[in-house]
Parts: structure tokens; C-alpha cells; sequence
């Protein structure tokens, strides 16, 4: 059984949270959680389905979200080219549907993989660096990835490639179904939350933060860093991977624009939004951040003219996101 | 034989492009240790300001030089508004803030210009070919944007190398607290060098202009490129940024001028053509790889630490 409370706790007043009674922070997560497991009702009821297609987008942005922060808020590395991985998973269910394999138990695993095994060649040499060389090398090495896709001329090239089936599981499960699968998608990113939060809580993930908080120190102690931040991320591409999947499955089109450079700095603000300290953060950065875009580009066509700016004012003001909000009105 | 001393050209005058930008950059990033984003969009605000002055004043030089000054102003404004807060704050906040940067330039260029993009025309004298070596001609317009880079990169060589204002900021780059202890102005150094790198990227930008085209985003590929010359050559470093453009700039074109036909020879005609173009792309990123496994400083690290 999954104690929610704890979900939004950052690592270090975990234990602290779950003896105290639920504050602020913890209700708002709850009532997060409420409202996105009961908005397909809602939206049966209401007849509006658009919401159900929004939320879907948000929930998978979210996830690839929460992967990010795996790496970047709780391992310190930041990757600027994680949108890279949402493209490779997209593009394999998308080649895969094109030669003819619908299979979802053949599209999802190997896109996992294909995920994993670049993320292990990219980290392989990205964590020979360290600050702003990490930024700039995983960026490239997604621009790369980006080119690649944009040269395949059999799967689109620039243009992309409609995919004609979503991927087939067994028929209880059918992704084509709005419903099923905005709730496929929700228990997805509860499931890679419980992941990543059982992850940064072991042993395995104090080695990670260690790591982030004085690297040298933690291989004078004896630990082989070096091998911990690259399997932290390969398991945060592969997770972004699952993402892209879900991805391509909704929006039923890959494009090299799945990639874009700037999918990648959205990644970020969402979890730098959210708030980076907590496993949940992201969820909420994502769902602030994608809703704040939607609501921006129906009242203006210039979003970019009050989003930029505010992306400086949280750098500037706000650096705990709405996480760090909620958490200093808890203790009052 | 001629096909390929024009795509050398062609490589170099990428590569020059590339060096006005990487410097801006890395002098940026050694002296005040700031990752900029937004330096592409200053990039794309130099060509959109030079093709409007050029438009009204109805002279390509003019519009230029005060394309050239405009963007001066724009990146002081910017220094001094946005981008002072950031200074001495961590990589991620650079990142963050920068990328809000970017958004904002891309719409309010939009806002400002339209969406529909414009283009910078050249005067007629620039337009014709000469020729280099016997036989091969080139356009004189390419020819001047080698010859204008090398004499910008020779500027900021005296200036850096030669002057009292680059000898603070060589010193601002090795010991920042020891030069502002040393009672230097240290703010007004950091707003003159961002306002250099702003000047370099949109000089960069408006004459790129009239041989690609001016529209949203332009600054943002190249940027990235940009990115791959500044670790290749080794972050802080010019000199490196200057070879490694020149590298950059050769592999990229001629890779992309080459490799399909070559893919195409070793392997089948149909598996050449749609792996050669993918092929191309990743050459220079391939590159980046292997300097980072083997010097992972990159090429000429910068002397400091």
C-alpha cells in the first residue's frame, strides 16, 4: 500500500513527515491526485473532451518530468537533452507501427531498450564532465539525435509519420479508447513516481545525492560514483523513453519536433517549476506549466512575452518552485 | 576537384560564422562563468535590426553599422536588466533564466516583425563571382565574410592581447575578487564583455542574413552549434574556438556534401541515400565524442584552474 503522504516528502524530512500530521503541502498533493484520477468522469459527464486530451499530454510531459528530476534534482546532473529520449521511444513504436508490428509487447520493451542503451553511450561520456560541459555535451548529443531523425527519409524525414494503430495489447487494454488510456497513462506515472521515490530513498539513491552534494568525497568513502550516476541515467532515460511511447501513442504522429531542443528546457522548467527537492514536484511543475501555456496561447498569440520573463522571476525569486511555496507556508 | 576547393570555402565560411559566435560565448563564459542561451536570439535581433536599417536608410552598410550599434545597446540592456542577477548563481539558474530569455526574444521578434521573416538584400556589386584560383569562381560575397571575420578575429585578438581594457579581462578571468579588489570598476568590465559577445553574435547574425534568411529561431541551430565548436576547442578558450570552428565548419559541409554519395557507393543506392544524409549530420557530434573521450578539456583548454 502506497502512504501518498510521503510522496511529496524530499528526502530529508521523509521520515519527519510521516509523523507529523498532513499539512498544506501534503493536502494539495492529495488534492492533485484527486482531481486527475476523477477528470475522465468529469469529462463524461460534461461532454468535454478536450480536457481529458490536454490532461493526457500533461500526464505524459509529467512523467518524462518526474525522469528528469530524477537525474538533475536528486543527482545534480542537468541533462539539457532529455527530449532526446522522448523521440527515440516515439520513434520506435512509429518505425515498428510502420513496418507493420502493432505489438505493444514487442514496441514498448525494445523502446525501453533502444532508450537505455543510448542513455548508457551518452552518460558514458557525458559523466566524464562535469557542470556546464554536462549541459552543453547532452544537449548536442539530443541535436544529434534530433539531425538523425530529420534524415530518415523512410520515416518522414522533417515532415514525420502518422502512426495508423495505436500499439495493441490485450483487448481489455485498448489504447484507442480515450478513457483507457488517459488511465494508462495516470497509473504509468503513479507507478514511476512510487519507482523514483523508492529509488532516491534506498541506499542506491543517498549514494546519488552524496555524489551531488561533494562527488570527491563520496569516492574517497569508496564508492565507484562514477558507476551510479550512469546507471541513474540509464534508468532515467528508459523512463523518459516509456513517456515518449505514451507520447506517440497519443498524439498517433512522430516528428523530429517531438525533440526539439526546447522540448528539452520545457523538461527542465517543469521540474525546476514543481520544485526539484521532491519526487512529486515535477507532477505539479508540468501541470502548472502546461496549463499556464495553454491558458497563455488562448488569450495571446506572443505567449513567450510573459512566459520568458516569468521563467527569470522563478530563477530569480521563487528558486524552491511551488514545492518550496507550499513548503515554507507548512511550517508557518 | 573545383566542386570540392567550393565546399572548403564553403566550410570556412561556416566556420567563421560559427567563431564569431563561439567567442562571444566562451569569453562570456570564462569571465563571468554565465551558460547564454540567449545568445542565439541576439544573433537573430542583429540580422532583423540590420535588415530594417538597411530597408530604411536603403544601404546595406548602413544598415550594418547601425544594425551593429543597435545590438550593442540591445545586449547592454539586456546585461544589465536580466542577465547581473545570474552572475555567481549555478549553471541550472543560467539555464533556466537564459531559456526564458529566448522565449521572450522569439516573441517579441514576432510581435515586433511578424511572423513572415524578411530578407536582407546585398548591393549588386557583391553579388558577383570572382575567381579564386584559375578556373574556380566563387560568390564575392562568401569571400567577404571570410575576409571580415578573420579582420573581426584579429580585433578582438589586439584587443584582448594588446590592450589595457583585455588585459582586466584576461585578469577577470583568472581572479575575478583580486581585479575588483584591485579597485577595477568589475560591473562595468562584465557589461562591456557581454556587450562585446552581443555585438560579435549579431555582427554574426546580419551577415549571415543576406545568404540564409532572416526568421524566428535562426539563432537557435547554429547556437547549438556553436555549443559543440566552444567543447571541442575547450570552454574559455578563443584560440581554441577559432580552430575548432574552422574544423567544425569543414566537417559539417563537407560531410554533408560527400558522405551520401559516398554511403551510396559502399553500400546499395537506395540504403546510401537515407542513411547518408543521417550519416552526415552525426559526423560532427562523433567528433565531439572522441575529443571527449580523449581530451576531455577539449582541444586547447583555457590556461586557468
Amino acid at each position: 500500500m502506497i502512504d501518498w503522504r510521503n510522496l511529496s516528502a524530499d528526502w530529508l524530512d521523509a521520515r519527519k513527515l510521516a509523523s507529523n500530521p498532513p499539512n498544506l503541502r501534503n493536502a494539495f498533493v492529495i488534492a492533485l491526485l484527486a482531481i486527475l484520477a476523477l477528470l475522465p468522469i468529469y469529462s463524461a459527464l460534461t461532454g468535454n473532451y478536450f480536457l481529458v486530451t490536454l490532461f493526457t499530454r500533461i500526464l505524459i510531459l509529467a512523467l518524462a518530468a518526474v525522469s528528469l528530476n530524477l537525474i538533475m534534482g536528486f543527482g545534480g546532473m542537468v541533462s539539457f537533452g532529455h527530449a532526446a529520449y522522448l523521440g527515440i521511444g516515439g520513434y520506435v513504436v512509429g518505425i515498428l507501427a510502420k513496418e507493420g508490428i502493432n505489438s505493444g509487447f514487442v514496441q514498448w520493451p525494445l523502446a525501453l531498450i533502444v532508450s537505455g542503451l543510448f542513455a548508457l553511450g551518452v552518460g558514458a561520456l557525458c559523466l566524464r564532465t562535469r557542470g556546464v560541459y554536462f549541459i552543453m555535451i547532452t544537449l548536442a548529443f539530443a541535436q544529434m539525435v534530433y539531425y538523425v531523425a530529420i534524415g530518415l527519409d523512410r520515416y518522414g524525414g522533417d515532415d514525420g509519420l502518422t502512426i495508423n494503430k495505436r500499439s495493441q495489447f490485450i483487448d481489455a487494454v485498448n489504447l484507442s479508447n480515450k478513457t483507457v488510456f488517459y488511465y494508462v497513462c495516470f497509473a504509468l506515472l503513479l507507478a514511476v513516481v512510487y519507482l523514483v521515490w523508492r529509488l532516491v530513498n534506498s541506499r542506491f539513491g543517498l549514494v546519488i545525492q552524496g555524489a551531488r552534494s561533494n562527488d570527491r568525497r563520496m569516492r574517497a568513502i569508496g564508492f565507484p560514483t562514477f558507476r551510479y550516476k550512469l546507471v541513474c541515467f540509464v534508468i532515467a532515460g528508459v523512463l523518459c523513453g516509456l513517456s515518449g511511447v505514451l507520447l506517440a501513442n497519443h498524439t498517433s504522429f512522430i516528428s523530429p519536433a517531438m525533440m526539439q531542443w526546447t522540448r528539452s528546457g520545457d523538461l527542465i522548467v517543469m521540474a525546476v517549476l514543481g520544485g526539484m527537492g521532491s519526487v512529486f514536484g515535477p507532477v505539479v511543475g508540468a501541470v502548472a506549466f502546461l496549463l499556464l501555456e495553454e491558458v497563455l496561447s488562448s488569450v495571446t498569440e506572443y505567449s513567450g512575452i510573459i512566459l520568458g520573463p516569468m521563467l527569470l522571476g522563478v530563477v530569480l525569486f521563487a528558486r524552491g518552485g511551488i514545492d518550496g511555496i507550499l513548503k515554507d507556508h507548512s511550517r508557518g | 576537384m573545383l566542386y570540392l576547393i567550393e565546399q572548403c570555402l564553403n566550410g570556412v565560411q561556416l566556420g567563421m560564422l560559427l567563431f564569431l559566435l563561439a567567442a562571444g560565448l566562451t569569453l562570456i563564459f570564462g569571465i563571468m562563468d554565465l551558460v547564454n542561451l540567449a545568445h542565439g536570439s541576439l544573433y537573430m535581433v542583429g540580422a532583423y535590426l540590420a535588415a530594417t536599417f538597411a530597408a530604411l536608410t536603403g544601404s546595406f552598410v548602413a544598415g550594418l553599422v547601425l544594425g551593429l550599434i543597435a545590438t550593442l545597446a540591445v545586449g547592454i540592456v539586456l546585461e544589465v536588466v536580466a542577465i547581473r542577477p545570474l552572475y555567481g548563481r549555478d549553471h541550472l539558474d543560467h539555464v533556466l533564466g537564459t531559456f526564458g530569455l529566448l522565449l521572450f526574444f522569439n516573441d517579441i521578434v514576432r510581435w515586433i516583425w511578424g511572423p513572415a521573416g524578411m530578407t536582407l538584400s546585398l548591393p549588386s556589386q557583391m553579388l558577383a563571382a570572382v575567381q579564386v584560383l584559375p578556373g574556380v569562381f566563387y560568390p564575392m560575397y562568401r569571400i567577404v565574410i571570410i575576409l571580415a571575420t578573420l579582420a573581426v578575429g584579429g580585433l578582438l585578438y589586439v584587443l584582448v592581447m594588446r590592450t589595457r581594457i583585455g588585459m582586466l579581462i584576461r585578469a577577470g578571468a583568472s581572479n575575478r575578487e583580486m581585479v575588483s579588489a584591485l579597485g577595477i570598476n568589475i560591473t562595468l568590465l562584465y557589461t562591456l564583455v557581454f556587450g562585446l559577445g552581443a555585438a560579435l553574435a549579431g555582427f554574426a547574425g546580419m551577415i549571415a542574413a543576406p545568404i540564409s534568411f532572416v526568421q524566428i529561431g535562426m539563432g537557435e541551430n547554429i547556437l547549438i552549434l556553436a555549443f559543440v565548436v566552444i567543447i571541442i576547442g575547450g570552454i574559455g578558450s578563443i584560440r581554441g574556438a577559432f580552430v575548432a570552428s574552422i574544423i567544425v565548419g569543414l566537417i559539417d559541409t563537407l560531410g554533408r556534401a560527400f558522405l551520401p554519395d559516398l554511403a551510396r557507393n559502399f553500400l546499395s543506392y537506395s540504403a546510401g541515400s537515407s542513411l547518408g544524409p543521417a550519416l552526415s549530420s552525426m559526423l560532427i557530434y562523433m567528433l565531439m565524442a572522441g575529443v571527449l573521450v580523449f581530451r576531455p578539456e577539449g582541444l586547447f583548454p583555457a590556461s586557468r584552474k
